[in-house]
């Protein structure tokens, strides 16, 4: 394999190390400033399966540090637009996108999927969500955070190490801690931290150095000072988190705004390639929607159907008035499918913007 | 005893430095941070972990260490 020569050749890596990250399955949360570089080393040294959560877009703004991005995926969703350079990147890895919020109610069920969890995200509320879901899920974490110029990495949640909590054991008040997008970040910052996550996580899978567990790595750019500092596991805070697992689903969940985050509206431009369209209604229901293509599976029978369901496009779904389609969505979520939206309107609304959409384009001609 | 305090992040903006050296005669580090809240009025608004000697501890800790630590989280990335 001409393409990981420079690993194998390494007497602690070799051809048996190289193997051991192709089968790894690593999850990355927030593909920002530090998540670029992250995804872009996880990638480019082979790891196998790569997940990616991210429910935002790509701004202008971005493009300064999000070194994945290019002026062409202004709008598109991160998670996404990350997927398709990192396919032209290595094209033999498995590369899954989440485009969606990370929450309490998903997290633990997608970190059984993975062997690592890496936080590149840039607020509080999902750092602990990431920590404590790392905790019950029983999955390490390879933590990075930054500020202004300066930023702190650390491996928590590993072979009985200490965890986010046992640093910080609660998130500071609401709005006391900026973060970049209000106060600035030196670009190549991200760059710097989020690459020292991504070599924890290759030492991690091939089991070689010394792994940042039970120590905060805190580096500062404009003096090149790295201090580190030792941190001890708190197992009365490790407890408390694994009492509270079963309100760990309820904590902080705001039901209608998620469920906001799942519904789509059909005037979104939400036809375009890559979407897989699907109608759960019962077969015998009219009107059909024709000129898009759209897989049947009703409601009724969606969870004897999940392998029609698409595993790497979006899934947009309809019903007659938006309730069953919504409901769907909640059902696949179960299942662990992910990328999958509920269209507000009802069939008769989707047929009328078709038509709308087919007499643009042939007045356009 | 002559202590060497440093800051980091938010802390160091309030303190306007990234290290000082004081000599204090107290014998706990929540002493120590009394004292610093006294020089440093918006000190004590922040949220802060404190390390001494390049170690995490409580603010109940004897105060033994040459070194302090004042670190507070980072939310970005």
């Amino acid at each position: 394999m001409n393409r990981y020569k420079r690993h194998i050749i390494l007497s602690e890596i070799g051809q048996a190390g190289q193997d051991q990250l192709l089968r790894a399955k690593v999850l990355v949360i927030g593909a920002g400033g530090l998540g670029c570089p992250i995804l872009q080393y996880l990638a480019a040294a082979g790891i196998g399966t790569i997940g990616i959560v991210d429910f935002d877009v790509v701004e202008i703004s971005n493009l300064q540090r999000q070194v994945l991005f290019g002026t062409s995926s202004l709008g598109e969703n991160k998670a996404i637009a990350a997927k398709q350079r990192l396919k032209d990147l290595n094209e033999a890895i498995s590369i899954i996108a989440y485009p969606e919020k990370l929450k309490h109610k998903n997290a633990i069920d997608l970190f059984r999927q993975y062997d690592i969890i890496v936080d590149g995200t840039d607020n509080f509320e999902t750092r602990y969500l990431i920590n404590d879901a790392c905790i019950l899920a029983k999955k390490p974490l390879v933590f990075g955070a930054i500020y202004k110029f300066e930023g702190q990495v650390s491996v928590f949640n590993y072979n009985n190490g200490p965890s986010y909590r046992c640093l910080f054991p609660n998130a500071p008040k609401q709005g006391s801690v900026p973060n970049c997008s209000e106060i600035g970040v030196l670009g190549v910052l991200p760059g710097i931290i989020g690459s020292m996550q991504a070599n924890e996580v290759l030492k991690i899978i091939l089991g070689i150095g010394k792994v940042l567990t039970g120590k905060l790595l805190c580096y500062n750019a404009l003096t090149l000072q790295n201090t580190v500092l030792q941190i001890k596991r708190n197992d009365a805070v490790i407890e408390s988190v694994l009492n509270d697992a079963s309100s760990f689903n309820e904590k902080f969940s705001d039901f209608n705004c998620e469920l906001e985050d799942l519904k789509i509206s059909i005037k979104d431009n939400i036809i375009e390639e890559n979407i897989q369209f699907i109608d759960v209604r019962e077969s015998y229901e009219q009107p059909k929607v024709n000129g898009i293509n759209v897989s049947l599976i009703p409601l009724s029978s969606l969870e004897n159907n999940l392998d029609k369901i698409s595993d790497s496009k979006k899934k947009v779904l309809f019903c007659q008035s938006g309730i069953r389609s919504l409901h769907a969505v909640k059902l696949l979520h179960k299942h662990n499918i992910y990328n999958c939206f509920s269209i507000n309107e009802g069939a008769i609304d989707i047929i009328e913007h078709i038509k709308e959409l087919q007499n643009i384009s042939s007045n356009e001609r | 005893m002559n202590i060497t305090i440093r800051y980091f992040g938010q802390i160091a903006e309030v303190t306007c430095q990234e290290e000082e050296s004081l000599e204090f005669s107290g014998t706990l580090i929540s002493e120590l941070l009394n004292a610093l809240y006294s020089k440093y009025g918006l000190l004590k608004a922040k949220d802060f972990q404190v390390a001494q000697n390049q170690e995490l501890v409580s603010i109940e800790t004897k105060l033994t260490g040459h070194e302090i630590a004042l670190l507070p989280p980072f939310a970005g990335g």
